[in-house]
């Protein structure tokens, strides 16, 4: 009978934020239809290295295993993406993981996204319809526009695009791909219009737009496909437009 | 973000990468193509642009201000960049690391070219087809010089194309695809007329 079939992993791991990385390796026995979520499981459940010694579960973040939370966001084979959809079969072997470094490193595979949460709220991505009394329906979409919008709205936060920008990094202070498409999308919305200025000037501010340096890696690398340098450039124009009107006026508020 | 400094700072090296800076760079190239016509040619028109009226000043403010701040807000932005060709080999990631990479050359090129070409005509050196010919004698100087200018057109027409990414004129993916075309040939032909120059010095 022909030797059990395994599959090989290279994990990078951390056991403190600060506290420096090294990695460990890990056979798995191969099981038709794996992912590296699975494969992570398997070894939760198992905590042996090839050489046999016994070590700590690894830490990695998980929620949704359908790709459209981007909490398991990691760095697979050198690209970042998801690892619920890395499917072990598609993958080169030996499987190496490592955590997003763009971000701080809590433990293992999982990182701290919170700056692009805190960047979501610097350019107010949402649409303000709150009040002391009810505001009555709001101006309709078109149809064509809703599914337009809806690509946009893909975004999950997942920080595939800021991992992958040579301008996001410890250097700068630049915002990253995600929450600028998320300026369009809600500068887009008939109700989030009205509040188009105030997002506008802020990713006007440092730390915005303006540090995209056009490598275009995002577009490329976003696992749900959205439009960001197209996102970027059409912001580029409006930004354009918005300095015009607040450095020689305009007679609209 | 409090500020907003960094968008002027960002749009304003954009603009002036390409007017003036740009503009004088293709001025530049095709006054000296006249090399190409023999050394008459060129002396005269070097003479005739040596002798513009208001010179220092027309250098001043079209050239060497511009130029400066395009240097150093330049320098800034390459070294912010940490570049990752290796991992994401796209491109455009090339064309990004490419850009930073050939305005770091162009720029030592330039501080060269200004040394040898104004700072020491300050100091009394004719400005001349045999000045050029003697600085291009050198096979080290020659092959400086040929680096420098390639580095330096396509870093001009790379530019032009981002230019237009970054002031909102190419949006759509296609546009921006054709525009990469239309650069790729201002490059090739400037890069064309720049060593064509050079060699006939040589």
């Amino acid at each position: 009978m022909a030797e059990a079939k395994t599959v090989r992993f290279v994990i990078t791991r951390q056991d403190q934020p600060d506290s420096a990385p090294y990695t460990e390796e890990f056979d798995l026995p191969y099981r038709p239809n794996m992912n590296v979520i699975s494969a992570l499981m398997e070894i939760r459940r198992n905590p042996v290295t090839v050489k046999g010694e016994k070590t700590t579960p690894i830490a990695w973040d998980m929620n949704c295993l359908e790709e459209v939370c981007g909490a398991c966001s990691m760095v697979i084979n050198g690209k970042p993406r998801q690892s619920c959809t890395a499917l072990v079969d598609q993958l080169e072997q030996p499987i190496r993981l490592e955590p997003m470094r763009t971000f701080p490193v809590v433990r293992d595979l999982q990182v701290d996204r919170s700056r692009m949460f805190d960047s979501l709220k610097k350019v107010k991505a949402w649409i303000p319809i709150d009040g002391t009394y009810n505001l009555g329906p709001g101006p309709r979409m078109p149809e064509r526009k809703r599914q337009w919008a809806y690509e946009l709205s893909k975004c999950m936060t997942c920080g595939v695009c800021l991992e992958a920008c040579p301008n996001v990094n410890s250097n700068s202070d630049f915002i990253g791909p995600a929450p600028l498409s998320q300026v369009r999308l809600f500068n887009a919305h008939p109700t989030g219009a009205m509040n188009k200025a105030e997002r506008l000037n802020a990713i006007m501010g440092d730390g915005g737009l303006a540090n995209c340096g056009n490598s275009q890696n995002c577009v490329q690398s976003c696992p749900k496909g959205i439009p960001l340098t197209t996102s970027i450039a059409a912001l580029n124009r409006d930004t354009t437009l918005q300095s015009f009107r607040n450095f020689f006026g305009s007679d609209q508020v | 973000m409090a500020g907003n400094r960094e968008f002027a700072n960002r749009r304003l090296h954009s603009l002036l990468g390409v007017i003036p800076v740009g503009v004088f760079l293709i001025q530049h190239l095709v006054v000296n193509s006249y090399g190409l016509r023999g050394e008459d040619a060129f002396n005269k028109a070097a003479h005739f642009m040596g002798n513009l009226p208001f010179r220092l000043l027309l250098e001043t403010a079209i050239i060497y201000l511009p130029l400066l701040y395009h240097a150093v807000y330049g320098i800034y932005i390459a070294f912010t960049a940490k570049n990752n060709v290796g991992r994401y080999g796209y491109f455009r990631n090339w064309m990004f690391m490419l850009q930073r990479v050939t305005g770091i050359i162009t720029l030592i090129f330039v501080v060269w070219h200004l040394w040898e070409t104004r700072i020491q005509a300050a100091f009394g050196t004719h400005v001349d087809f045999q000045m050029m010919e003697n600085i291009l004698s050198n096979p080290l100087m020659l092959w400086f010089y040929i680096i420098g200018i390639v580095s330096t057109t396509f870093h001009f027409a790379n530019g032009l194309w981002s230019f237009a990414v970054s002031w909102g004129i190419t949006v759509s993916p296609k546009s921006q695809r054709i525009s990469t075309y239309v650069t790729l040939v201002i490059f090739v032909a400037l890069s064309a007329l720049g060593v064509s120059t050079i060699l006939a010095f040589a």
